[in-house]
């Protein structure tokens, strides 16, 4: 590994490179799934390669490939000169890294119990256990259950000097019941929704999930919900279960506060961003309840690493603080525009693809209050819970979001289950209406494994750490 | 200097001769082996300048075996002998390893159409012609004080899948893609294409479209949200085709009962047709799908009527019947896909969808659309990047970007004018929809 990588650096500053890093990658993958009462697949895949990043007159060119073979090397570092040559011809203003990064070590996710080594059979008969608490349930039409697991190993190393090694492992599962009437599919799912709750761990993290004790619940609310009455329309008291949360902090402050986006770096795809520089520390992005952090130091968080891709070390830093717009997410080559230093968030999708602005483990941070006492203190209110669908504008302004289950407050009291629950907001008006959180005690850290950025698009795993929540003066009932 | 540029695919006979070696290897009762191998290139712009260039090789070697009434899947990225025993050894481990599960059955040989998916521009083209493109695409955005962003690209594929029941097909491809949002102080407008043959992507053509739309939609004003009568670009319902498809044309989707689609039964506009066809030339064809059966053209709605469901081997063996060509690569729990979608054009021309609409939107594009109800068909997304006002048949005014929430079928139950034209919106993962613009009677824009 060592090799092929001070081959390719030297290959690209012989060839004109200012500036070259390699990246090398091995990713293993196992992934199985459980459908009513049956194994329905398991499979295991491997990828290995490497990508080469150079800057040629304060231009970028990439070039990546799976054959780990010096001839190789040869060959895409040439293609990556060449393609920085062309970028030059076209290129706006030359790329300022900043100051170097000379980053070196070795870092591995903290892991009691090896995935990879935990027998199949052991994964499988857990995902049929919950499968028969969920089967156990009358009305339940599909039943799934899913594991994943992750180890990848990458090298780093970079022309300024920096050389980092990384082990990073990735356990994940979820379970979901369906059911069906003539005009409606509902579903419930366990821990979080579309597949799975994900984090920076070993098995013990699937066991401390305890899937087969929720089959039954979910299975149960799930045909509860085919007769529930919809969620009314109307201006209300709106409280969201942590992961709901989660998924509302990943729209609209993560993606918003990423710094390539702020300069429309992703305006072609993604979109750009209302949280242009010029708010940075005058926007009143929320209430002085809110405050969100960027920490690639949470344990468990998808998020968590040694070092960026990038080379720059691992850290925490403030995005929004008590109410207050005060940072952003930044890459060296971002950062160094509003004369800051890259906050490390750049990970690429593996050996094939750049390093891009990616969230790290962007969290609300724990306030003093309890789901149980939001309750209490709501006259007429809704409160819902894991994410259905999700959808918002591409500045980060305009959201709309459903969840799976939802129950109506009266009176500081849970009332009636209620079905095809959504809300709407703005985002700052929305964070501004935020007048409780919950405390340590609620807050969790949610992995999520789709994110979606770029072209050629990639994936990234994320995470957000966070607790129940209130707002106030919500819009929700958006389906009539 | 051109040489190294072009696209480096192994040799068919080499390619072939390894995935028959693999399977005579194997000490499964059957064995599957599909190889995917693809050379592309990316040159992003923003700000009037290419800011990301990227290029990748990459191979994927995939293996289903079974074995004793269990199956196994493992893959590698690589294309030798060592790891085509470790990628066989691997999937065989799996196998014995695991309770009997549900076997999906492997199809036995049969013949695929021959259709022709490869440019030899495509697959040769260099940095400097994508950077030529892009600048040409920057300075005209430049000369009207604008600022362009996008992504072009070009690639070359083959997809080839064989099994121990004596499939054996080979494909291979090409594709090139361009999209561009130009913006100005107060908007932005949006376009792209895509091609088998790079040479059919004329720079002119989108610069004038996509600089147009931009010029039209600044200083946007907002609108009062409700329900009005639409014109739905090409994008827009390249968009909602493939939403459909992933809700309702699957037959897994309706065996568990989660589908919108009601055989037999009139669920739009009379006048709405809707097919998959993998060898139409004017697509973006594949003769066979990812478990090596050929693919079948079928119609999904016909004169309104829901006609029609797409399988997989193992839907079809539900069923009681043939797959008709639309698997995904195993392990696959998501059912069959169509990806090869057609909507039959019209008789209006698209520039006179808007003459007889008294108060309406148009709408360029959608964005972040999602499925809020599935068996209703609803979705929810914003318009994006050229949403006018509509009044006594032309467009007025551009108007802020607004959110809806409607319902597919009732949307197109109401179409009242169809483009006689249509046009090619390549998908960015997998497959491609030809599609006409649309005039549609009722849309509901919730904010
Ligand atoms: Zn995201």
């Amino acid at each position: 590994m060592k090799d092929l990588a001070e081959a390719a650096l030297n290959a690209a500053q012989i060839k004109g490179a200012a500036y070259a890093d390699v990246r090398l990658d091995e990713r293993v993958q196992q992934d199985i799934t459980v459908k009513n009462g049956q194994l329905a697949a398991v499979s295991d895949d491997a990828s290995e390669g490497f990508g080469v990043r150079v800057l040629v007159d304060g231009a970028w060119g990439f070039a990546g490939s799976a054959r780990l073979k010096q001839d190789e090397v040869q060959e895409v570092v040439e293609r990556a000169i060449r393609i920085a040559r062309a970028s030059a011809r076209a290129r706006s203003v030359p790329v300022d890294l900043g100051p170097p990064v000379t980053s070196r070590g070795h870092y591995r996710t903290p892991v009691e119990r090896d995935p990879f080594t935990v027998p199949l059979t052991e994964k499988v008969e857990l995902l049929l256990r919950a499968d028969q608490a969920m089967g156990a349930v009358k009305g339940v039409t599909i039943r799934e259950g899913s594991m994943e697991f992750i180890k990848q190993t990458k090298v780093f190393a970079s022309t300024e000097g920096a050389y980092t090694e990384q082990e990073l492992y990735e356990s994940g599962a979820g379970i979901e019941a369906t059911a069906t009437s003539p005009d409606e599919v509902q579903n419930r799912s366990y821990p979080n929704s579309f597949g799975r709750h994900q984090g920076a761990g070993g098995y013990e993290y699937i066991t401390a999930l305890e899937l087969d004790r929720h089959g039954q619940r979910i299975g149960e609310e799930a045909v509860a919900l085919l007769l529930a009455p919809q969620c009314p329309s109307g201006v209300r008291t709106l409280i969201l279960d942590a992961s709901q949360v989660a998924l509302q902090v990943h729209e609209s402050c993560g993606h918003p506060t990423e710094l390539d986006r702020v300069f429309g770096m992703e305006a072609a795809y993604a979109g750009t961003s209302f949280m242009t520089p010029e708010k940075l520390k005058h926007l009143q992005y929320g209430s002085p309840k809110v405050s969100i952090t960027a920490d690639a130091l949470t344990p468990t968080g998808l998020g968590t690493f040694g070092w960026d891709d990038e080379g720059v070390p691992a850290q925490r830093s403030f995005l929004i603080q008590e109410g207050l717009f005060v940072g952003y997410l930044t890459s060296r080559e971002t950062a160094s525009v509003l004369g800051q230093q890259s906050n490390g968030t750049m990970r690429a999708d593996g050996w094939n693809r750049i390093p891009l602005i990616r969230m790290t483990n962007v969290s609300l941070q724990p306030g003093d209050s309890t789901l149980e006492q939001m309750i209490a203190e709501t006259k007429d209110g809704v409160y819902m819970e894991t994410n259905r669908s999700w959808s918002i504008d591409d500045k980060r302004l305009n959201f709309q979001f459903g969840t799976q289950l939802a129950y109506e407050i009266v009176n500081g009291k849970r009332g009636r289950m209620l079905k095809n629950a959504t809300y709407a907001g703005i985002t700052p008006e929305f964070w501004n209406s935020c007048d409780a959180v919950g405390g340590k005690s609620e807050w969790q850290v949610w992995g999520l494994a789709n994110c979606g950025k770029g072209q050629p698009p990639q994936v990234a795993h994320v995470a957000h750490g966070a607790a129940p929540t209130r707002f106030q003066n919500v819009k929700v009932g958006i389906l009539k | 200097m051109k040489s190294i540029e072009v696209a480096r695919l192994t040799e068919e006979g080499e390619l072939k001769r390894f995935m028959v070696g693999l399977l005579q290897r194997s000490p499964a009762q059957q064995t599957e082996v599909m190889v995917t191998e693809w050379d592309s290139a990316l040159t992003r712009f923003a700000n009037n300048g290419i800011h990301q260039n990227v290029a990748e090789r990459d191979v994927s070697v995939r293996v289903r075996v079974v074995k004793d009434g269990k199956t196994g899947v493992a893959s590698i990225n690589q294309m030798n002998e060592s790891a085509a025993s470790d990628v066989l050894n691997r999937a065989v481990a799996i196998a014995e390893l695991q309770p009997k599960g549900e076997v999906v059955p492997m199809p036995g040989p049969a013949k695929s159409q021959r259709v022709e998916t490869w440019s030899d521009a495509t697959a040769s083209a260099t940095p400097e012609e994508r950077a030529d493109f892009v600048e040409a695409i920057c300075a005209r955005a430049k000369r009207a004080g604008l600022k362009a962003f996008g992504a072009y690209s070009t690639g070359a594929e083959q997809l080839a899948i064989a099994n121990s029941l004596g499939v054996l097909h080979h494909h291979r491809s090409t594709k090139a893609t361009v999209n561009s949002v130009v913006m100005g102080e107060a908007g932005s407008g949006y376009a792209d294409r895509g091609a088998i043959d790079v040479r059919q992507l004329d720079k002119n053509d989108l610069a004038d479209e996509v600089i147009d739309k931009a010029q039209r939609n600044q200083n946007a004003q907002p609108i009062e949200p409700g329900v009005y009568e639409v014109v739905l670009e090409e994008y827009a319902v390249a968009e909602m085709l493939e939403f459909m498809s992933f809700t309702g044309f699957s037959a897994l989707a309706a065996q568990e009962d989660r589908s919108f689609m009601r055989p037999g039964e009139r669920i739009t506009g009379e006048s709405v047709n809707i097919w998959d066809d993998g060898v139409d030339p004017s697509g973006v064809p594949t003769p066979f799908d990812f478990e090596g059966v050929p693919k079948q053209r079928v119609n999904l709605i016909e004169g309104g009527v829901a006609s029609g469901l797409v399988y997989d081997m193992q839907t079809a063996q539900r069923a009681g019947r043939q797959s008709t060509g639309h698997g995904l690569p195993a392990p696959n729990t998501e059912g069959p896909f169509a990806v090869n979608l057609f909507m039959g054009p019209g008789t209006t021309p698209k520039a006179d969808l808007a003459s007889d609409i008294k108060r309406g939107i148009w709408v360029t594009r959608f964005w972040y659309v999602r499925v809020v109800h599935p068996k209703a068909s609803i979705i929810t997304g914003m318009t994006r990047e050229g949403t006018f006002l509509i009044e006594n048949g032309r467009i007025t005014r551009p108007v802020k970007d607004l959110r809806f929430t409607q319902s597919m079928l009732d949307a197109l139950n109401g179409t009242l004018a169809i483009s006689q034209s249509t046009k090619l919106e390549i998908s960015e993962y997998l497959g491609a929809a030809r599609v006409p613009a649309v005039r549609l009677k009722a849309f509901t824009f919730t904010s």
